[in-house]
């Protein structure tokens, strides 16, 4: 028993893809899979882990929570349609180079789809607010702290409209306490503000 | 971890949407999926089909008068808590839907979908029973209001049937004088509450609804209380439950704290 193909449009980065997928292909799969855009990574699988995070008509979705068969209508922007026109960097993915934003890189793609579009609603966050803007994404390298700084880079980067490759001196530690380590006002990382 | 196989139909009307739905018992509505997906692909659920109702007109409506806020099938919990008025009607929906998940669920998930979804841990079948909301759901007999007393009858189950889609919610406006207020604690931000309050004051009506304590979301009368003993009543209608995340204890102990805290919080609102 072979199962039923559904015909769709999946317009991803600007390009209408023609598919035939089963009913049950997630997003992230027919991203990967299908149309071979393997910059979407999937980790957890059920929407915890913000890894394949793509941008559903502007606004951040888990594309591992989506079925193909269901987003044939929208708009879909994937890690791939980041960069500037030109090839360059785009804004964040500039922030998260000069940051060291990323380690083994895995989330980087989840968390460079939300930023820009945290970005765009909210140009000039707060520290709180681009701590929260990350919140629904994990990753188990970096500790945070530098992504963190490189939201807030990144909003100073397109503030500034052309993005440049300065990188900014690496924090000096104080006695004791790292400049950018969040102690006791730490509520988003523990939820418990302990 | 992929889903089982099912059928698919995306209807264009809601009359093909319910009939497709009566023609098939093992059929189940989609509409944000944020819930369903991963049960789909955890394999909890293997439904024969799914009726995807994301291209039906006319659901995505958000609309509040005096008389409260009706929230359509298809609006995403981020539309209505971005909305002025849903908060301006009724302060608790959007209070609520701040803990609901993170932002890239709540751009797609459904405030409608979360209340049929029927989870205990859930916090906006909490607010529907709390408010006394209702739901309106359509099926091959035409369209009926299910009150939300009469919504939640067991675990991950309510009264609507397997034929009929919910359209719309109602929840009531906040009546002048009166307050709510809204807490959880989740291990982390985002997470499922291990427990979670919502607190409507209206003058001596002090009434609190908890979610994750009982199998359904869980309302509780605590008028004429006394403030010290106000979480030791509601406990006698609750179970706090032990799992990996919290003992029953704790979960007691959560109980106690949030209900004085959110009691508290309503009656500053309704003072204002």
């Amino acid at each position: 028993m072979s199962e039923e193909q559904h015909d769709v449009v999946l317009t991803v980065n600007g390009t209408a893809h023609p598919v035939s997928v089963p009913a049950r292909r997630l997003l992230s799969d027919a991203l990967r899979h299908d149309l071979g855009l393997t910059g979407t990574h999937v980790g957890c699988e059920h929407g915890v882990c913000g890894a394949c995070t793509v941008l559903l008509d502007g606004r951040p979705v888990r594309s591992c929570l989506l079925l193909a068969v269901s987003a044939q209508d929208g708009e879909i922007i994937t890690v791939e349609g980041l960069a500037n026109a030109d090839g360059s960097l785009g804004p964040v993915q500039q922030a998260f180079l000069e940051c060291h934003g990323l380690q083994c890189g895995f989330c980087t793609p989840g968390f460079l789809t939300t930023i820009t579009a945290g970005l765009r609603d909210n140009p000039t966050p707060t520290h709180e607010e681009a701590r929260d803007m990350i919140a629904g994404n994990l990753c188990r390298c970096t500790g945070y702290q530098n992504i963190v700084r490189a939201v807030e880079r990144a909003a100073e980067l397109a503030r500034d409209g052309a993005p440049h490759a300065q990188v900014p001196h690496p924090p000096e530690p104080e006695a004791g306490q790292l400049e950018f380590e969040d102690r006791d006002d730490d509520n988003a990382s523990t939820g418990l503000g302990a | 971890m992929k889903p089982a196989p099912f059928d698919y139909r995306r209807p264009g009307s809601l009359t093909e949407a319910v009939a497709a739905l009566a023609g098939e018992p093992g059929a189940k509505v989609l509409a944000g999926g944020q819930s369903l997906v991963p049960l789909l692909s955890m394999r909890l659920a293997a439904p024969s089909m799914l009726v995807d109702i994301n291209g039906l007109p006319g659901l995505d409506t958000i609309t509040a008068d005096d008389t409260g806020v009706t929230i359509g099938a298809l609006a995403r919990h981020a539309d209505v808590l971005a909305s002025d008025e849903v908060r301006r009607v009724q302060p608790l929906v959007p209070m609520a839907l701040a803990h609901v998940a993170h932002a890239t669920i709540r751009n797609r998930g459904t405030t409608v979908g979360s209340l049929v979804h029927a989870d205990a841990a859930a916090e906006m079948p909490v607010v529907l029973s709390l408010l006394g909301g209702s739901l309106d759901v359509e099926g091959p007999g035409g369209r009926r209001t299910v009150p939300a007393a009469e919504l939640y009858v067991g675990p991950m189950e309510c009264s609507v049937h397997h034929d009929e889609i919910a359209v719309s919610a109602h929840f009531p406006a906040l009546a002048p004088g009166a307050g709510v207020a809204f807490d959880e604690v989740a291990r982390r931000h985002g997470d499922y509450a291990l427990v979670g309050a919502a607190a409507l004051v209206d003058g001596k009506s002090v009434q609190v609804g908890y979610l994750s304590v009982a199998d359904v979301p869980t309302v509780v009368d605590l008028s004429g209380v006394p403030d010290d003993r106000l979480g030791d009543v509601a406990l006698e209608h609750l179970d706090p439950g032990d799992d990996i995340h919290a003992t029953s204890d704790y979960r007691a102990q959560l109980v106690r704290v949030l209900t004085a805290r959110v009691v508290r919080s309503a009656r500053e609102g309704g003072a204002r």
